[in-house]
């Protein structure tokens, strides 16, 4: 491997872009696909298979021959905002789907360590938070907005929109979200984007428990990351 | 701590960055109880010091032999290990697992 194709594939990887190294096998000929790229690479239906499975691999090229993909994708994350009881009910379920989990919230009487023990707990206003104590949001975050307060839910799901989050929850009946929708039209964000936030939140499974709906939001968050292709980004 | 497939490849750029002569060993391809998955590494310098694993430990020293010649002659190989493998069975694949293993020389 030429050095600099090590040493690109390790930039991508520090700055949590997703990108797969080409190597024929097996003459070792090597080329590094970054994510941005792959949508106009000659190999980009086997490659955006490959990332939205996040697996490394071996893969036949239309050629016939060999090639191993080393798939890198940044480990993804989970932003919560709101320290309800849905969100504490997540807790061990990111855990063990190795989602790391944030959750913020500025109400300092619901964002406490004795109800959130050992969880990355933020008693901030999102758009605080968000670029500061947390770090900025991408392509690879999910947010859930679990508040039901448009003071706080609006400007981490304004946040997460512009940041092309992979999914985009929140809280709130169909009346809730119509005057939602209407908030954030507002505020300039396109149809389309609006169209990006899933609400009612979570699949549809009927969940009526806290930590049920926790289970359809987590669900709905797995589905949304390993469908094939990745969305486009912003 | 130095133990995921990431933080190997970071050790590779900079061991290759230090002068050092540097080989760098994949897992591409398992069948059975493949002890490492597929996508695993181990860096090797011409030192036979060496970071991460293929296989956890049973064929590793196989995989350090063949990267001292990849070092030596720029060559990559793919070598596999297996049950029906002599050297495998000697470096304690035993428990029916197979893997292909990539090895390139990092220039």
């Amino acid at each position: 491997m030429r050095a600099d194709i090590l040493a690109g594939l390790n930039a991508e990887r520090a700055a949590r872009r997703a990108a797969i190294l080409v190597t024929a096998i097996p003459d070792g000929g090597q080329r590094l696909v970054r994510e941005a790229d792959i949508p106009g690479d000659p190999l980009a239906d086997v490659l955006a298979r490959h990332l939205a499975q996040g697996k490394s691999g071996l893969a036949t090229l239309p050629d016939g021959r060999q090639a191993f993909l080393t798939v890198q994708v940044p480990p993804v994350r989970l932003v919560v905002v709101g320290a309800v009881h849905i969100s504490q009910g997540m807790v061990p379920m990111a855990a063990s789907l190795d989602l790391a989990l944030t959750v913020i919230d500025p109400r300092t009487a619901f964002a406490t360590p004795e109800r959130f023990p050992g969880v990355d707990l933020v008693a901030e206003w999102p758009d605080g938070a968000l670029g500061g104590r947390v770090p900025a949001l991408d392509r690879y975050c999910a947010l859930a907005a679990l508040t039901h307060d448009p003071k706080i839910d609006d400007p981490a799901l304004a946040a997460a929109l512009r940041a092309g989050c992979f999914y985009i929850g929140a809280l709130g009946s169909r009346k809730t979200h119509a005057a939602r929708v209407e908030r954030l039209t507002q505020a300039g964000f396109t149809q389309a984007e609006v169209g990006r936030i899933r609400a009612p939140i979570g699949l549809a499974i009927g969940a009526v428990s806290p930590a049920e709906i926790a289970l359809a939001v987590l669900a709905e968050i797995v589905a949304e990351l390993r469908r094939a292709p990745r969305p486009e980004g912003p | 701590m130095l133990s995921t497939d990431t933080d190997i490849l970071s050790a590779a750029e900079a061991w290759r960055g230090e002068g050092r002569a540097v080989a760098l060993a994949t897992v591409i391809e398992t069948w059975g109880s493949a002890p490492r998955p597929v996508g695993s590494h181990l860096v090797i310098d011409g030192g036979g010091n060496f970071l991460g694993s293929v296989s956890g430990g049973c064929v590793e020293g196989a995989v350090i032999v063949e990267a001292a010649e990849v070092i030596e002659d720029g060559r990559p190989r793919v070598l596999e290990f297996g049950v029906a493998d002599e050297t495998a069975w000697r470096a304690g694949l035993s428990c029916g697992g197979r893997i292909r293993v990539f090895v390139e020389r990092i220039d």
